[in-house]
């Protein structure tokens, strides 16, 4: 008979993910969250305008160096994310399920799906460019390329029900291309989206390319479909509130952005490119190409 | 020296070397694009009247054969001198040009005219012989009486990039020239490239060429649009630099009233109107002449004309 | 500069005029609209007049769509969908390789019909615009019976009615880009042409009438902007495609918000040329010349803001200057014309107040010695220096022959200062230095970077803008997507 009490667990303060660091909210404000059986898993930080504001700031600043990084170096980084989940494997099944309200074994098979989701399009980096340009016949002596780049800063309503395998395949295309993302996770189940930061810091993942708030989805949406600085937005997390989409979408034709609506997916699916195509611009470049020499057959 | 804004240039092979190679690049395709666009000016009615007219009085009437005797080069010449014997108004061409051996017959026959004997010289086409072999042709040509000299360069040295040595020639020449307009051919086939015509024509001029001219007509392609082009705006930045004009020359293969039309167009919009005088200007052509006297008199007339109604010669 | 008219040059060699015969084209007093196959009147009775810029002649007198015949159109090409979209994809090729055919048999006449509606030279109409508009359809019409290959997933499905609307600054062309891609990839279309510019666009529904196309897959509804919003708006639109000016593409993006309409727009521009000191000089010059210039400046990806290392600013400015002293002014049909008309009053105001704001801000113009004709709607080529970012002539775009030069000293602040507009559409380098020009042009965020050339299209080659330049490609196997359900 040992009077040892059983071990206190340590709980974790969840906190947002921008710039590559763990700040709370700048509101100071957090709100439960709860499992699908109403109990209390933890508090989440209430992310505010300026939170979002903090992190297009951050997502802007990467984007320089993310795009410019090789293709190949952010399919290694987008590798080792996948690397890094495998290793946190039971953590995640754990927020999942008690996110998701999944068994275990259900769990399991969307983390593991999630995990592969990163491998997949870690392996998608550098063929894309391949996919979506090429070279273009012009009737005349110029060489013509286009090349897919990526669009900018992009704002990203993760979905609300698929919590973690359905955030990660909209936050890995986006980035996958050389974007930077600020995601509002899911506002139900934001607890493995929050935990998918840490995951981001430890991969080598420059700060600032995925930036994760949680909070209220339509308070910190909108600021970000109105912000001049946001080249695109995802509004897959919107798909249940078609007034809420439509009142982004409007705010996005401002500055035009690029829109992905929202549309009913089955996150188990191997997704297509159209995620990937969804945040790319085509540059086309044109150069004369001409005869070697001035003797040629021109006339 | 007749470019002492540019002394300091000449001064070396390797100074000259840099000055060339230092002189802004030319996009084929632009260039290209450039010359066919004016191309497509359309010259009608009391435009191409003028045109017929200024291009016949520019041509050098040529004849370069192993086979010319002094009866074709006589030939030649009346022909310069009268080219339409059916209508007095029509203008003498600028020159006969021919063979040093042949200047003297040549100017006996243009004896009060005012048509210039040009004469090819510095073992014209190909230019290999040793330099006083060329200063010797040159001033072989000029003593028998020739007004216009049409050297060629050497382009092996040019394309070696012996710079200075194409220009010291050049020099020797022109001072061999005495009293006598040197035109210096580049034959600009071989110099291949246009960044080479470009510099070609600048070291030419450096070197006191009165006239840049394209070609000898010997070689596959000798003058087009585009190097000529490319030669008018090297003579017209030459005179904004220098105040010396230099005059341009298109040899070989310009056969019909609408090429030679074509290549005042780009006269005109490109140097500018002071060079549209035969003084600055001129054709290197010999079936070219026909051509434009059946145009003439279709103008004249309001009907075609045909070969029969222009001489043969 | 040189008028075809009157002679202000001093040299002897003055082009006699060359005027393009009109006599090619017959164009009725009257047109209606085209609406499954058939002319008719608009429901309203309204028409409007179409004029030539150059002389401010009436040419016709064009209905004028309102929202019942925008209706009535939609249901037209709603009604030949099904059987367009069923046709094999060879079928469908083979019309538009016959409307191709026709356009070339019938390109002189389409040209000067061009020139006459829109005022630009009969050289650009014949040499540019034509050609890429047979070339469009040409192109298109191959793809038909392709797409299962065009990387978009097996058999991809065309999307339904489009709805399309086109600017006045290449009538024809705009009117290409819009229905051979739409057409090819099984949709039907209803199109809207410009107010000023509505000929081309009836010309082409004869077109398809000689083709045999089928009744209801085009439809053609001449109208003003009430008419484009109809057609935006209404519900049994499956596709919106738009090219014109940032503001209403914004308008049509909110209009569209909420709905499951597939949208690309094609917006304005404010293109930087970027010339290097070690340019090819005489042909940056002529690309400087052609990007502003061509077409007087009404073009979206026009280089209307020059940006010159400061090294050969002078240099530079002086070739440029000489240049311009070249260009003809003047009578849009006359073949040796450079510069033609102003499309209409509208944009002549346009231009002119935003020139004017220019000297307001302190930028020093210039335009070379040029008389303007005394009747239709001209604006002299006009190049403002000194001018900066902040000036109004270098962020808003004016779409005239108004060229704003801008000075740098390195490339980064070249990139810099070409990436700093809202807009992105396209952009120009000049530099011998091949390892430049791939720096710079994977650094400048623009759809379409002309490097040592400038305001070259083909078919093949996708065209469309980054940012407030508007989104979606058009041409090549890019412009495929914006019709199929991807």
């Amino acid at each position: 008979m040992s009077d040892t009490p059983a071990r206190l667990g340590v709980f974790k303060t969840y906190k947002l993910y921008v710039g590559g660091k763990f700040p709370r909210s700048e509101s100071g404000r957090v709100y439960e969250v709860t499992d699908s059986k109403d109990k209390w898993l933890a508090n989440a930080p209430l992310a505010s305008r300026k939170d979002a504001r903090d992190a297009v700031v951050a997502a802007r600043k990467a984007f320089g160096g993310w795009s410019g990084a090789t293709a190949y170096n952010r399919g290694q980084i987008l590798y080792r994310i996948a690397e890094m989940l495998e290793g946190r494997r039971d953590q995640f099944v754990r927020e999942v399920a008690d996110a998701e309200g999944l068994s275990k074994s259900k769990a399991a098979a969307q983390v593991d799906a999630a995990v592969d989701r990163w491998v997949w399009y870690a392996g998608w980096t550098d063929k894309i460019g391949q996919i979506a340009g090429g070279a273009n016949p012009v009737a005349g002596p110029f060489f013509n390329l286009s090349t897919p780049e990526p669009t900018g800063v992009v704002a990203v309503l993760a979905p609300r029900k698929s919590s973690f395998l359905g955030l990660v395949s909209v936050v890995a295309p986006v980035i996958a291309t050389g974007n930077t993302a600020v995601v509002i996770a899911s506002e139900e189940s934001p607890l493995p989206a929050l935990s998918l930061g840490e995951v981001l810091a430890t991969s080598d993942l420059p700060g600032g390319v995925v930036n994760v708030l949680s909070g209220r989805t339509a308070e910190i949406a909108a600021p970000l479909a109105a912000h001049q600085d946001v080249n695109a937005i995802d509004l897959t997390g919107a798909a249940d509130d078609e007034a809420l989409a439509k009142e982004l979408e409007t705010a996005a034709a401002d500055n035009l952005k690029r829109v992905l609506r929202p549309q009913a997916v089955d996150w188990n699916e191997t997704p297509g490119t159209g995620r990937l195509t969804a945040f790319l611009e085509t540059k086309t470049v044109w150069h004369p190409t001409g005869s070697l020499g001035a003797s040629g057959s021109s006339y | 020296m007749p470019t002492t804004a540019f002394a300091d240039v000449t001064a070396s092979d390797s100074a000259l070397r840099r000055f060339l190679h230092g002189l802004p690049g030319v996009d084929a395709v632009g260039l290209e694009a450039r010359a066919a666009s004016l191309g497509t000016r359309s010259i009608k009615t009391t435009a191409k009247a003028y045109a017929i007219d200024l291009a016949i009085s520019m041509i050098d009437l040529t004849t370069l054969e192993g086979a010319d005797t002094p009866g074709k080069v006589r030939a030649l010449a009346a022909k310069a001198v009268h080219p339409d014997p059916t209508d007095r108004t029509t203008p003498t061409t600028a020159a006969v040009c021919v063979y040093p051996d042949m200047v003297a017959t040549a100017k006996e026959a243009l004896k009060g005219a005012d048509v210039k004997v040009a004469s090819v010289a510095t073992a014209f086409p190909a230019g290999r012989a040793a330099l006083d072999i060329k200063l010797a042709d040159t001033r072989d040509a000029v003593a028998a009486g020739a007004d216009e000299i049409d050297m060629v360069i050497d382009r092996g040295a040019f394309l070696s990039g012996h710079y200075l040595r194409v220009y010291e020639e050049i020099r020797a020449v022109k001072e061999a020239s005495g009293p006598a307009r040197l035109k210096v051919i580049f034959e600009t086939g071989e110099l291949s490239t246009y960044d080479n015509i470009r510099r070609a024509s600048w070291l030419g001029m450096l070197a006191g060429a009165d006239f840049i001219k394209t070609s000898t007509g010997k070689v596959a392609v000798n003058a087009t649009p585009a190097n000529t082009l490319l030669m008018l705006q090297a003579v017209r930045d030459f005179r904004e630099q220098t105040g010396i004009q230099v005059g341009v020359k298109p040899a070989g293969g310009i056969r019909t009233s609408k090429d030679a039309i074509k290549f005042l167009v780009l006269v005109n919009e490109t140097a500018g109107a002071d060079w549209l005088d035969n003084h600055w200007f001129r054709f290197g052509a010999s079936s070219l002449l026909n051509d434009l006297l059946l145009q003439r008199q279709k103008l004249a007339t309001g009907r075609y004309s045909g070969p029969d109604y222009v001489t043969v010669d | 500069m040189n008028q075809t008219s009157t002679p202000a040059s001093p040299s002897p060699f003055e082009y006699a005029p060359a005027p393009e015969s009109r006599s090619v084209v017959d164009i009725a007093p009257s047109y209606g609209l085209f609406i499954d196959g058939e002319f008719a009147e608009a429901a309203e009775g309204k028409v409007f007049k179409t004029i030539s810029p150059a002389t401010e002649e009436v040419l016709s007198e064009v209905a004028r769509a309102g929202a019942e015949d925008v209706d009535r159109a939609v249901r037209a090409a709603r009604k030949a969908f099904e059987k367009w979209s069923a046709l094999p994809g060879a079928e469908r090729a083979k019309y538009l390789f016959r409307i191709a055919r026709i356009i070339q048999e019938r390109s002189r006449e389409l040209a000067v019909l061009e020139t006459l509606d829109n005022g630009k030279p009969i050289k650009e109409t014949r040499d540019a615009d034509l050609p890429l508009v047979a070339a469009h359809f040409f192109y298109y019409a191959g793809w038909a019976d392709k797409l299962d290959h065009a990387g978009y997933g097996p058999n991809p499905r065309p999307l339904g009615v489009a709805g399309q609307v086109i600017p006045w600054n290449f009538p024809l062309l705009m009117l290409a880009w819009k229905i051979a891609p739409a057409l090819a990839a099984g949709n039907t279309v209803v199109l809207k042409p410009a107010e000023t510019t509505p000929l081309s666009a009836l010309f082409f529904a004869d077109i398809c009438r000689q083709a045999g196309l089928p009744k209801g897959v085009v439809n053609i509804i001449p109208g003003y902007g009430e008419a484009g919003a109809a057609l935006v708006e209404h519900p049994d639109v499956n596709k919106v495609a738009f090219t014109g000016s940032t503001a209403v593409g914004k308008a049509i993006a909110r209009q569209v918000a909420g709905t499951r309409k597939k949208v690309t727009l094609e917006l304005g521009g404010k293109g930087a040329n970027i010339v290097f000191d070690d340019a090819p000089i005489d042909q940056a010059v002529e690309g400087i010349v052609g990007g502003i210039f061509f077409n007087q400046g009404q073009v979206c990806c026009a280089g209307s803001r020059l940006l010159v290392q400061e090294s050969i600013q002078d240099e530079l400015l002086d070739s440029l200057k000489r240049r311009l002293s070249t260009l003809r002014l003047g009578d849009p049909l006359d073949k040796n014309t450079d510069i033609g008309a102003i499309n209409s009053a509208e944009q002549l105001a346009r231009i002119t107040a935003l020139a004017e704001a220019g000297e307001a801000e302190g930028a020093e113009r210039w335009s070379p010695a040029c008389e303007l004709p005394s009747s239709g709607y001209w604006f002299a080529p006009t190049v403002f220096t000194g001018v900066t970012q902040a000036h109004t002539i270098a962020r808003d775009e004016i779409f005239g022959p108004v060229l704003s030069v801008l000075t740098f000293r390195t490339p980064d602040e070249a990139v810099a200062k070409a990436n700093n507009s809202p807009y992105g559409l396209s952009a120009g380098i000049w530099t011998e230095k091949g390892s430049r020009i791939l720096a710079v042009a994977n650094k400048l965020r623009a759809g379409v970077v002309w490097a040592n050339t400038f305001n070259k299209f083909d078919p093949t080659s996708p065209f469309g803008g980054y940012k407030e330049s508007g989104f979606g490609r058009e041409g090549g196997r890019h412009g495929l997507e914006a019709y199929l359900d991807v």
